[in-house]
């Protein structure tokens, strides 16, 4: 490959420039359009949701379909359901799961931290069926104790990943130098380890709680009728009102909104959580 | 903590190693409570049904490995393994050429890189539940948007969902469109550790984009692409929610893969003993792909 002349290097620069930017829009356009018609659904009402070409921009918005939403079903209730699982779980899964990362991390248990991995790629499903039995010999089906204990199944492993790749990342002197200095290994981990590796619990705490918080499956085959999380909520809206968009998108985008907003606050501690969860996770 | 800054300075001589590692030990012991009883117990007592003939109601007779012969002759479980594979397939490839191109062009530098990045993650965290409904909506044959769409551009409108010729690459567009962020931050982080040297001695020597890409990116990222693909791969054959609500299996049973049978059978027949089997079959295939992602942890040394 030869190049000589500074204008058809620059003109080669100039198309690449175009090039990045036309592979930017490309790529990125399929997320952002999708979310918009999702929202262009939910402000309109039935007539032209179901009209065909499609209208799409709302006029005039309206917010009847959101109104409707919370008045046809007991929505409230099942964000109330929601909020309780997933602060539960995430909550629990930080209290015992930070510990543990801890102790993997330091005693370097290479074979804990291999079953961590394989709870983690488990599909959820394998779970259900014996959890399922458990559960009904209790007398639980119906609570919301066998959805905080099944979303344990998830959020643990992921806090445990996370905080084990993070604990290995510090560097240790700090926490030696205060065992030499005649600390527990205990007041070494709460008062050394724990205030360094805060990112990283936030980390943990937000994938933990968005993980938990999207979660279908436990939800489809453990809820009750007044137990459902909103993702179950939701596919039931679908199966009884079979063609009422605008609801539909409303509710959608009432249960898939906290996670959206999550995102785009926290888009650097997600990433950092996805990257090192993700590579070294699954 | 005062003085452990103090301290820092001086050389250390700390007895490590095994005393220490055995102390540690504790902090695991809550978490393996936990892990004891909503993950060990689940898989020892699927493992325990699976041998037996489990109805809701009723006797649970010891069977033998039944369930499992059962599956060799059970055609609507092997359609779902063909579907499975065919569905895998098609989800890792496309999602790992996607991000490692659009790794590629995050990659380099341009204005509203940081809010391109954080829309294009948004799909990957977005309740799967919701977004199945909204697609759902768009594949309508008639009144849906994508339709509409393709008459815009003069091509003739799909079936999607709705047809079984149609119905799996539909889902694999859905899954594309979801996961290819992962497979993007993945490899992404890859590129951001790689040396700068390479490239400048190739600018020198006049190289294209292009040359650059498929000489130096490429092999030196090799590793990176590998993991997104097995991670991909295995959340590829996890897929559930999408499917479940798209389509429930259907047309007829024309994208019923091996989850949505496996939840059928188990919760839809009640059928807890085979579902069980099935189970531990794709438990094991999942645990060998695992231990092929930690092979690639451990030669791959990185960080």
């Amino acid at each position: 490959m030869s190049k000589r002349g500074i204008s058809r290097h620059r003109v080669r620069r100039w198309f690449g420039r175009a090039g990045l930017y036309l592979s930017v829009l490309l790529l990125v356009s399929p997320a952002v359009l999708f979310f918009l018609w999702m929202l262009s659904l939910s402000l309109k009402n039935e007539l032209d949701n179901t009209a065909y070409p499609p209208v799409f921009i709302p006029h005039p918005p309206t917010l009847s379909n959101f109104v409707d939403v919370f008045q046809k079903n007991d929505f409230l209730t099942y964000t109330i359901n929601s909020v309780i699982v997933s602060f539960s779980a995430t909550g629990l899964a930080l209290l015992f799961g930070v510990p543990a990362g801890y102790g993997i991390a330091k005693a370097k248990a290479t074979k804990a931290a291999a079953l961590i991995l394989i709870a983690r790629v488990t599909p959820g499903l394998s779970y259900l069926i014996p959890l399922f039995l458990l559960f009904q010999w209790l007398g639980l089906i119906g609570t919301l104790t066998p959805l905080v204990i099944t979303h344990l199944v998830i959020t643990v492993p992921i806090v445990v990943w996370i905080m084990i790749g993070f604990f290995e990342g510090l560097p240790g002197e700090l926490e030696e130098a205060a065992l030499v200095d005649g600390a527990t290994i205990w007041q070494a981990f709460v008062h050394v380890a724990m205030p360094l590796a805060r990112p990283g619990i936030m980390v943990a705490m937000i994938l933990a709680f968005i993980f938990s918080w999207n979660n279908f499956i436990f939800g489809v085959v453990l809820a009750g009728r007044t137990t459902r999380t909103l993702p179950v909520a939701v596919y039931n809206v679908l199966t009884f009102e079979q063609i009422s968009w605008g609801p539909l998108a409303a509710a959608a985008l009432i249960v898939t909104a906290p996670v959206l907003l999550l995102t785009l606050l926290m888009q650097k501690e997600i990433v950092a959580g996805l990257t090192t969860g993700g590579v070294k996770g699954g | 903590m005062s003085t452990t800054t103090a301290t820092t300075l001086l050389p250390v001589a700390v007895p490590r190693g095994r005393a220490y590692a055995r102390r540690y030990w504790m902090f695991a012991v809550p978490a393996a409570v936990i892990v004891l009883v909503v993950i060990l117990f689940p898989w020892v007592f699927t493992l325990f049904m699976s041998v037996h003939e489990w109805k809701v109601s009723g006797a649970t007779p010891f069977v033998g490995l039944a369930n499992y012969t059962h599956m060799l002759h059970d055609e609507r479980f092997q359609w779902a393994v063909v579907r499975t594979l065919y569905f895998t397939a098609a989800s890792v490839i496309a999602p790992l050429l996607l991000g490692v191109w659009a790794a590629v062009c995050f990659a380099s530098n341009f204005r509203f890189r940081g809010l391109a990045r954080t829309l294009f993650v948004l799909p990957m965290m977005a309740t799967p539940v919701a977004i199945s409904l909204v697609w759902t909506m768009m594949f309508h044959p008639q009144l849906g948007v994508l339709n509409y769409l393709l008459s815009t551009v003069g091509l003739p409108p799909s079936s999607w969902v709705y047809d079984s010729s149609t119905v799996i690459p539909t889902l694999v567009m859905v899954e594309t469109w979801q996961w290819t962020p992962l497979v993007m931050l993945i490899v992404l982080g890859g590129i951001a550790s790689l040396p700068q040297d390479p490239y400048e001695a190739a600018i020198l020597d006049g190289a294209s984009a292009w040359q650059m890409f498929r000489h130096i990116t490429l092999p030196l990222v090799w590793p990176f692409i590998m993991v997104a693909a097995v991670i991909r791969l295995i959340d590829a054959l996890k897929t559930f929610d999408t499917i479940y609500v798209i389509t429930l299996g259907g047309p007829g049973t024309s994208s019923e893969t091996l989850n949505i049978l496996l939840y059928q059978t188990a919760f839809a027949y009640y059928d807890l003993g085979y579902g069980s089997a099935m189970v531990v079959v794709f438990f094991v295939l999942i645990l060998l792909i695992s231990l092929l992602l930690l092979k690639f942890r451990q030669r791959e040394a990185w960080r």
